[in-house]
């Protein structure tokens, strides 16, 4: 179970998170949504320990995440999709997802983790062709499928994707919107997901949790999210340009 | 204006500085703690291997080779005004040895190895790369500082030496084509004269500069600012950094060593 509690974080004047509540129960998909540049990305660095918060308490399963007692053994729990995907541009295909497997605790024999590496590229839909090709070599939509493969290579309990689908046809986000749910509902882990993707949300999340103006503006099951009577929420997953959220025009 | 802005911009400036060494001294000592903690990443530091030492052969041995026939032809130059031309073999090697080649050397090294560093370095920090390492629970500075540091501070004296004998054999080429020298003679000054210290104390400068090059570079990589603008900044920092703290770190090496 993760609990975040009254999470502040600023980056000078610009005060991005004021004050983030938030708890994902263990083997629960949560996705995370609200306008670009609320603190999404932020939100989740934090609770890897790759953003300091300003203020505020972060815990994995009773653990305090902003000071664990192994970083090590508590950063292996984690796997992680970034938005940009931050693939080792040095290293081939294959040798990104199972970088974790190469190395450190989770070492394993180089064919084993080759092997491992051919499998998840297989369930983001990637050839065995493309492990042998450096990540510059690949289409956008490749890379972030990709990174995808590494985040869930060594089959971490809890998983973050930033934005795993932008960037990928209809039919591929699909494919990728199956692979997060049975990630959860058969291998048992936490996920919390970032998208702007309504059809996504409804595909992956148990719950919803709506980030505006520096805290959690909703939160709830997916299927109370038609129902609620939030405006924000409602102008946000109708994709309405107008209501409470201001628009630069 | 404020008559005391000067002394405040001064006084800010000072703080500053004070407190970059202060994080460059704390990064360094990460480092060297890293240094001796096992996992170790073998791979990463032959590839360092490769790219600090042998890839940087072929300039540090054109600048040294060149620098070796300018030394000669200034060392005949100024002996003839006192009919002292006949030192020019001794000269050459001791200047060689002791200064200019770990000098040329370390500033080529600077040139080409502190700008690459911090280069891929800024560019894996400004794409998240770096982040992703701390997530596979892999730490940063033992991944990608220490292979470097390791490397560069063991290849220098390496390219020291290399340096040291190109620019006594360009010496040797000007002064026995253009200034007259008989070739044995001018090898048997040569190796007569120097000193083991004169070699040894120019390889021990080549590992302190080849430190501060690999030191500059994953320094100012690794604190680049967001976006290829401030990837440039750090490369052009680390650069410039280098090269001023080998020629600083030179003069105290020198005065250490040698000064009665
Ligand atoms: N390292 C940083 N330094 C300074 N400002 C930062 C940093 N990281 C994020 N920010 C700022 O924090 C704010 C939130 O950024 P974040 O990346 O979390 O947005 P987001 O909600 O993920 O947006 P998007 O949906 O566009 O990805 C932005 O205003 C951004 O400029
Ligand atoms: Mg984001």
């Amino acid at each position: 179970m993760i609990t975040i509690e009254d999470v502040h974080k600023a980056f000078g004047a610009n005060r991005v998170l004021q004050g983030v509540d938030l708890t994902v129960a263990r083997g629960t998909s949560t996705v995370v949504i609200g306008g670009s540049g609320t603190g999404k990305s932020v939100l989740i660095k934090c609770i890897l320990g790759l953003v300091t918060p300003d203020r505020g308490r972060i815990t994995v399963d009773g653990e305090d995440a902003l000071r664990p007692k192994s970083r090590d053994a508590f950063l292996a729990r984690f796997g992680m999709l970034f938005q940009g995907g931050a693939l080792f541009d040095s290293l081939p295909v294959w040798q990104n997802v199972a970088f974790r497997l190469l190395r450190g605790r989770l070492k394993r024999p180089r064919e084993e983790a080759r092997a491992i590496a051919l499998d998840r590229l297989a369930r983001v839909g990637l050839k065995p062709g493309v492990a042998d090709l450096y990540p510059a070599e690949l289409s956008g939509g490749m890379q972030k499928r990709v990174g995808l493969a590494r985040a869930i290579a060594a089959s971490p309990e809890i998983i973050f994707f930033d934005e795993p689908t932008t960037g990928l046809d209809p039919i591929m986000a699909g494919v990728i919107n199956a692979l997060i749910r049975e990630i959860v509902t058969e291998m048992g882990a936490t996920a919390i997901t970032i998208t702007h993707d309504m059809s996504s949300v409804r595909a992956i999340a148990d719950r919803v949790a709506m980030l505006h103006g520096g805290v959690i503006r909703w939160e709830g099951p997916v299927a109370a999210m038609d129902a609620a009577e939030d405006p924000y929420l409602q102008q946000f997953i109708h994709g309405r340009a107008e209501g409470p959220i201001e628009t630069v025009r | 204006m404020n008559p005391a802005l000067p002394l405040a911009r001064l006084g800010r400036a000072t703080l500053d500085a004070l407190a970059a060494i202060g994080q460059v001294t704390l990064f360094a000592l990460s480092a060297l703690s890293h240094l001796v903690r096992p996992p170790f990443y073998l791979r990463e530091f032959g590839q360092q291997v490769m790219q600090v030492g042998w890839f940087s052969l072929p300039v540090v041995g054109m600048t040294a080779l060149f620098t070796g026939g300018a030394l000669a032809l200034q060392i005949y130059a100024g002996g003839a005004r006192f009919n002292a031309e006949a030192v020019v073999p001794q000269i050459v090697a001791i200047g060689m040895a002791r200064e200019l080649g770990p000098v040329m050397a370390g500033l080529m090294v600077a040139a080409r190895v502190a700008s690459s560093i911090a280069a891929e370095l800024g560019t894996m920090k400004v794409t998240e790369q770096i982040d992703a390492l701390t997530t596979l629970s892999t730490h940063p500075v033992k991944y990608l500082a220490v292979p470097r540091l390791l490397a560069a501070t063991l290849a220098m004296p390496v390219l020291v030496a290399v340096a040291d004998a190109i620019g006594i054999m360009g010496g040797w080429l000007v002064g026995t084509t253009r200034l007259g020298f008989n070739s044995a003679a001018y090898l048997k000054n040569t190796t007569d004269f120097l000193q083991a210290w004169d070699i040894g104390s120019g390889l021990v400068k080549g590992a302190v500069f080849g430190f501060i090059v690999a030191l500059m570079g994953c320094w100012f990589g690794m604190n680049s600012a967001r976006g290829a603008q401030g990837v440039g900044r750090a490369t052009k920092g680390a650069v410039v950094a280098a090269s001023v703290l080998i020629l600083a770190a030179n003069y105290v090496l020198t005065e250490l060593f040698f000064s009665a």
